[in-house]
């Protein structure tokens, strides 16, 4: 039950993604240009409503439909946070996809997208070799 | 209706991204991310692999996350060829040419290796992180948008 309900919230961002056209490579280029607000308006609006349901949810205790605690996992800081993170900016725009998007982007007909997705993947590896070695 | 068939305004696009956040916590207990799936998808493909990243994955506390990508990309391939009137095009098309590949791979490996060394993506971090007042995905989302400022003004690759 709770995986279907995980599958069809996952169609549903995937529609979103795609008919928001947030996976346009095209978009993503005139969001670093500064040449459109669509990008910023997006992200800022979704932020506004995930924050305020997050506030509701721990103001009130809310819990899940099957009665159990909600857990928000935490994310702690580390150097790999400005790091790692400028890293994938850079790809970001090259590809003009982050990960949800690369998905979207290879369901919606991109099938280009599929080699973004095997760089991701060797580069999920090469982190997971340097892991050890690199400042965290 | 017609509406439907038109890129959505971000008014409505914004919102309902953002409504992922409860969507997922309150039906499934689970946090809003996508990056996750590569490791898992690691963790799968060499089960044996002495790499503490992979080994010390837990599968079966992230399975919902590989149902959650495939959901991404069973919704994507809807909408776009039930819900627009015409296929719209997300690459340009000089990336269906063996230098555009190349830029696509090694995009995509600084995505990969990037999202994982930070622990979250635009996803995770952007809008989940951000939603729960962690200032960590602060720092990530100005690096991510740093990232890309870098790429777009100064390296032009």
């Amino acid at each position: 039950m709770k995986q279907l309900f995980v599958l069809l919230i996952g169609a549903f961002f995937g529609i979103v993604l795609v008919k928001s056209e947030v996976v346009s490579w095209f978009r993503i280029q005139k969001m670093f240009l500064f040449e459109e607000a669509h990008m910023y308006l997006i992200i800022a609006s979704a932020i506004a409503v995930g924050a305020l349901a997050v506030y509701v949810i721990k103001r009130f205790q809310l819990k899940t439909v099957f009665n159990e605690e909600v857990m928000i996992t935490a994310k702690p800081f580390q150097k790999g946070v400005i790091i790692g993170g400028l890293l994938f900016g850079v790809g970001w725009a090259i590809t003009g996809a982050c990960p949800g998007p690369i998905y979207a982007q290879i369901g919606s007909g991109e099938y280009i997208a599929l080699i973004t997705f095997a760089g991701a993947l060797v580069g999920m590896y090469l982190y997971a070799f340097l892991q050890p070695n690199l400042p965290h | 209706m017609e509406w439907i068939l038109q890129p959505w305004p971000w008014y409505i696009a914004g919102p309902l991204i953002g409504l992922m956040v409860p969507a997922l916590l309150l039906l499934s207990g689970k946090t809003f991310g996508v990056s996750t799936s590569f490791q898992h998808l690691g963790a799968i493909c060499t089960p044996k692999s002495n790499l503490p990243y992979l080994k010390n994955f837990d599968r079966r506390d992230n399975n919902w996350q590989l149902v959650f990508v495939a959901g991404i990309v069973l919704g994507a391939f809807v909408g776009s060829h039930y819900l627009s009137i015409n296929p719209v095009s997300f690459l340009p098309d000089n990336y269906y040419t063996l230098s555009g590949m190349v830029r696509l791979a090694l995009g995509g490996l600084l995505v990969g290796f990037g999202v994982r060394y930070a622990g979250g993506c635009t996803s995770g971090h952007t809008i989940m992180g951000l939603s729960n007042l962690q200032w960590s995905s602060l720092v990530a989302s100005i690096s991510f948008f740093a990232g890309g400022l870098l790429l777009t003004h100064v390296l032009q690759f």
